[in-house]
């Protein structure tokens, strides 16, 4: 039996508990001044480490684990999008992988049918992965507008779009059930799939739990338990001018648990999983072209080798080499 | 590995877009809005509902109050201490809130709230 999810679940409600505990006995200050700029800080200073560790780390070799034919023979089409030998086929295969999840697409499952073995094309990770990374890119973007005073144009467009089946008052965006129904189903995945299952650990259900925590307490606030938005402003505002200030009343508890929530979030990201936000773009299997037999790369860590090239050897011993009619290649 | 330039390119970039809200606000601090009320609005001192109530609430009024006048033909709305009001923005709502760029835009720009009241009705001419 996997324990793992059932210790996440219990951290993550201890966790909200904790805030709205806070902010019951009146640590505000705390929860949403404090502990939402250090872990601003925190994501900053960790995500720029942890990149800048990775870019430390060598790679004498192009790793060429690709899904195409490599460029060769005239006569064998090459494919260069797939197994790109130039700098260009390397940024579509970036771009089609960080927009498209491309790798996720190739998804398959193995399975006995019977005596035979298959493999079975399987879209369901790749849907409920876009959908979930859509869902969350279109909540972040709408939430600056918590954040920023004038609102810039493209955030009030984007909520009009998202906003745009006008069901109920304040309108369904649709992003937030997208974005709950997203990660509920990645959930359901690692639960209920047996050999998902099997490899699946704490890491990988604590942050599911914790954005399912952010959305839950999110739709609360905006459709059931309503804040006062204007006061919630206030506060967010004050954040980012740095002019930090908690309002005097409006803003509930609830509030509270998902700005800690939020908070959590962010400062985790730099030490676990969800560092893939960084990490796609360095992904060597997916960045670096293959140009192994075009260009010569070398292993930076190769002590200095005294060499003797062949021309060298032959400049070396011509004389003898014609006399003992050994051919040569310069006379 | 000679990517090492790229990379805090790459870095640059990110630390740049991620500190969005900081670098736009210049830091300034700004004022939440405090809606005007009219001179009716004063008197009447109280709003359908409690004041905090409506701060939160008053769209989700707004919506009820369209479905039963359009669709069940009932103006009627008996508030929480059971007084009686007609459900009608234009005749309700806007005979004391009669201004609106000082009432209704304040908080909803602010918020970033673009209603879709007036797609359908059309807003009195203002007065104070």
């Amino acid at each position: 039996m996997n324990v793992s999810y059932l210790y996440s679940l219990l951290a993550v409600i201890v966790l909200g508990l904790i805030a709205y505990a806070g902010a019951v006995v009146g640590l505000e200050a705390l929860f949403g001044i404090v502990i939402p700029y250090l872990a601003v800080l925190v994501f900053f200073v960790g995500f720029v480490n942890k990149v800048l560790d990775w870019a430390k780390a060598p790679v004498p070799f192009r790793i060429t684990t690709t899904c195409g034919q490599q460029k060769t023979l005239d006569w064998i089409k090459p494919s260069p999008i797939d197994n790109p030998t130039t700098t260009v086929g390397v940024i579509i295969r970036m771009l089609l992988e960080i927009l498209l999840f491309r790798s996720l697409f190739r998804n398959t499952r193995v399975e006995f049918k019977g005596e035979k073995i298959s493999y079975k094309w399987v879209l369901w990770l790749w849907l409920f992965a876009i959908m979930f990374h859509y869902s969350f890119f279109v909540v972040v973007i709408r939430h600056l507008r918590f954040f920023v005073e004038p609102v810039p144009f493209f955030i009030s467009a984007l909520e009009t779009v998202d906003g745009m089946l006008q069901i109920g008052l304040p309108g369904l965006f649709i992003s937030g059930a997208t974005l709950l129904g997203g990660a509920t189903l990645l959930l359901l995945r690692r639960i209920l799939l047996p050999k998902i299952n099997y490899i699946s650990r704490a890491a990988d259900y604590f942050p599911l739990f914790l954005i399912i925590g952010i959305a839950l307490t999110g739709i609360l606030m905006r459709y059931f338990i309503k804040v006062d938005v204007v006061k919630v402003k206030e506060l967010t505002m004050g954040l980012a001018s740095f002019h930090p200030g908690i309002p005097e009343d409006g803003v509930s508890a609830l509030f509270y648990v998902h700005l800690f929530f939020v908070s959590l979030l962010v400062a985790y990201i730099p030490f676990s999983k969800l560092m893939h936000m960084g990490g796609i773009f360095l992904s060597p299997t997916r960045n670096l072209a293959n140009n192994n037999r075009m260009k010569r790369h070398i292993n930076p860590w190769n002590p200095k080798v005294k060499i003797h090239t062949y021309e060298e050897y032959e400049e070396d011993f011509r004389e003898k080499m014609k006399e003992a009619d050994i051919p040569v290649e310069k006379e | 590995m000679k990517d090492k330039g790229k990379i805090i390119v790459g870095l640059v970039i990110f630390v740049a877009v991620f500190t969005f809200p900081f670098w736009y606000n210049h830091g300034a601090a700004t004022q939440a809005p405090e809606p005007e009320l009219t001179e009716k609005a004063k008197k009447a001192d109280k709003c359908v509902e409690e004041t905090a109530y409506m701060r939160k609430e008053h769209m989700q009024i707004l919506d009820e109050w369209r479905d039963t006048v359009v669709r069940d033909g009932k103006r009627l709305y008996v508030n929480a201490s059971g007084k009686e009001y007609m459900a009608s923005l234009s005749n309700t709502c806007i005979d004391c809130h009669s201004n609106k760029e000082k009432f209704c835009d304040k908080c909803h720009d602010y918020a970033s709230v673009d209603p879709y009241c007036w797609d359908c009705h059309t807003y009195p001419e203002e007065k104070e």
